[in-house]
């Protein structure tokens, strides 16, 4: 297929799947039975777009024809695909899950065409070339987040929605001030052209630019729940259900992470003195609080929910560090987190759909009765924390032996105590959910009955999905980090990627759209 | 006026993340409206103001003629008002699902009633 149809195609399918579902509002079988399709549809072009991303490196269109500076860039190179790929693979395992795990309500009143604008959103954020895109996209994300996280306007997601609404708001002004900083300093938003710009060494404003990274920095620092901005994400994740919580808590803030990778390494770059060691100081800081949150919680998903910010470190880690295997061990950790965290994510809602609760105090004696789950949760739970030879391991040995062959001895410290932390969480969570007596309660009656086999087994089926793909990124690592490394260098020499974006303008193609001009122009 | 701007726009940011921090849910809107000016004001200034002259280029032209104001801020700002409009439109209505559900216009009692439950 040609290379620029695969890079428009992440974005036009889920668009036109909301499209149709929206005609058949109200009909949730068929919605279901459409976002399905598209789900697929959605994994097919993207991993098409990964083969083709593999022959030539950086892939790239202007939308309109209009040359590269100006008009609307879209971009895939190693990096955008990965995230896509892991995206469409957890979005998907969202959806099974969906299908038997949320209500009918919900399902009714909009869950799947929401769903499918998030991820047309989310292609948006890898795919685009522009800066102001890039917020417009994140925009369209945001948006499907606020709408999906407070269907169904029970109290607590009411609240919940609140907070999350307000704080983004906050930081897309900031965003939003970031970039008319830096097109007033460089008079361009394209990505590839402020990377060349960036980079000559007398432009006259370059010591300006660190004053506009400082927005990114505090914008994307607050979508993507780096310390000290993280507050809202515990208060706001924990409250809708599961299949709406599992997308945005796996994906959402991923994203986030994303943005902020790709513009701290194509773009600001200039002051890397003073950045890295700050990005060092927060990526340890989200570490630790974030795990020490989480070990003070007694409720299933806010542990989770505090170690999300827990990892965001991790992923800010290879950041800091900058060298190429730290930001490809960044690169790997961001795609077996995306797995992982949903998937605990999915294994509480079955949990919880079972037993009615999530506090751990009320629950206990899972393992006797669904022993295959409690297999599920902990092998996923085991990856997370980093156990050899599951996939967390592979991430974090690249970031730590990143960490140290740089010289960055306490980050590595830190991370690895981190780690530590993170097993005796995981592993409460086990004993207290899984392992322990079921504490006796006033009404025997809170177990609902198991459903039928078949049901039981549709439920399943989501989970043992994300756990194979989890299984097999640690047990086959090594294409994945070849991946993750090629990913790394293309994020380190910005060379291709600035000539694939902007020698589309180059001589013939600007004569030409010059003569269409004058055509149009002067008929 | 360029030197006029920069203060209200400072005056408005400052309004804006006041009133955000407020603990009555209504003046949480007004902050987010005001918040939303001060940054599509914001870029407006940034993006360098010239006065009494557009870049539409004249007839029998290659360029238009010195001195034109930048297109670019003005259809950033045009992108980014919609935007914000469609955010506050949803906050509006979130907040008054808040009111509807909760009986109260007041953060505190809403945290007070999730904490009680």
């Amino acid at each position: 297929m040609h290379p620029d149809l695969l890079l428009v195609l992440p974005l036009l399918i889920p668009l036109y799947g909301t499209l149709l579902c929206l005609f058949l509002w109200q009909r949730e079988v068929w919605q279901s039975i459409m976002t399905g399709v598209v789900q697929l549809l959605w994994l097919g072009s993207v991993l098409l777009l990964l083969r083709e991303v593999l022959s030539a490196h950086v892939v790239s269109t202007q939308i309109g024809n209009w040359p590269a500076p100006f008009g609307i860039t879209l971009v895939a190179d190693m990096f955008s695909v990965l995230m896509l790929v892991a995206a469409a693979v957890a979005s998907l395992a969202v959806y099974l899950y969906a299908l038997q795990g949320l209500d009918l309500t919900r399902q009714r009143f909009g869950y799947f065409p929401l769903l499918l604008l998030l991820q047309m959103g989310i292609s948006g954020v890898c795919l685009t070339g522009d800066l102001f895109n890039m917020f417009v996209w994140f925009e369209v994300l945001l948006i499907c987040c606020f709408a999906l996280l407070s269907l169904g306007g029970s109290k607590s997601q009411l609240e919940g929605t609140l907070k999350y609404v307000t704080i983004n708001f906050l930081a897309s002004g900031l965003l939003l001030s970031g970039i008319g900083v830096v097109y007033s300093l460089y008079g361009s938003l394209n990505l590839a052209e402020l990377a060349v710009l960036v980079r000559e060494p007398h432009h006259p404003n370059l010591p300006l630019l660190s004053m506009a990274s400082v927005f990114f920095l505090v914008g994307f620092g607050i979508k993507s729940a780096i310390f000290p901005l993280f507050f809202w994400l515990p208060a706001s994740y924990h409250a809708p259900p599961i299949a709406i919580s599992a997308l945005i808590a796996g994906l959402v803030t991923k994203v986030g992470i994303y943005a902020f990778i790709r513009l701290f390494t194509l773009v600001f770059v200039s002051d890397s003195g003073i950045t890295l060691p700050l990005l060092a100081g927060l990526s340890a800081l989200t570490m630790l609080v974030g795990v020490i949150g989480a070990a003070a919680q007694t409720d299933f998903k806010k542990i989770l929910s505090f170690h999300i910010i827990s990892q965001i470190g991790y992923m800010l880690m290879g950041l800091a560090i900058f060298t190429p295997l730290a930001l490809a061990g960044s690169i790997f950790f961001i795609l077996h987190n995306i797995l992982v965290k949903t998937n605990l994510f999915l294994v509480s809602g079955l949990v919880a759909q079972r037993y009615r609760t999530f506090s751990l105090k009320k629950l206990g004696g899972v393992y006797l009765l669904q022993p295959v789950l409690a297999l599920l949760f902990l092998l996923t739970a085991l990856s997370l924390a980093g156990t050899p030879p599951l996939s967390g391991f592979w991430g974090k040995l690249m970031l730590a032996k990143g960490g140290l062959e740089a010289g960055n001895y306490i980050l590595v410290t830190v991370s690895l105590g981190v780690s530590l932390i993170t097993l005796f969480s995981m592993t409460k969570i086990w004993n207290e959910v899984f392992w322990k007596p079921r504490p006796r309660t006033d009404r025997p009656d809170t177990i609902l009955p198991p459903v039928s086999k078949l049901r039981r087994r549709m439920a399943y089926l989501p989970v043992v999905f994300l756990l194979a793909c989890i299984l097999g990124m640690g047990i086959f690592a090594s294409p994945i980090v070849r991946f993750s490394e090629r990913a790394a260098d293309g994020l380190l020499q910005v060379q291709p990627y600035t000539d694939t974006v902007l020698a589309k303008s180059k001589p013939e193609q600007v004569e030409e759209s010059k003569q269409i001009h004058e055509t149009a122009l002067h008929p | 006026m360029e030197t006029l701007l920069p203060f209200m726009i400072g005056t408005l940011f400052a309004v804006g993340l006041y009133f955000i921090l407020h603990r009555h849910l209504f003046k949480v809107i007004l902050g987010l409206i005001l918040f939303g000016l001060a940054t599509n004001l914001f870029l407006f200034l940034v993006g360098g103001i010239t006065r009494g002259s557009s870049a539409i280029i004249r007839q029998h032209h290659e360029v238009a003629a010195e001195p034109f104001a930048d297109p670019v801020p003005q259809a950033l700002l045009l992108t980014a008002v919609v935007i914000g409009f469609g955010i506050q439109s949803f906050a509006i209505v979130l907040i008054r699902r808040v009111y509807q559900a909760f009986k109260s216009n007041n953060l505190d009692d809403i945290r007070k009633e999730n904490d009680t439950r």
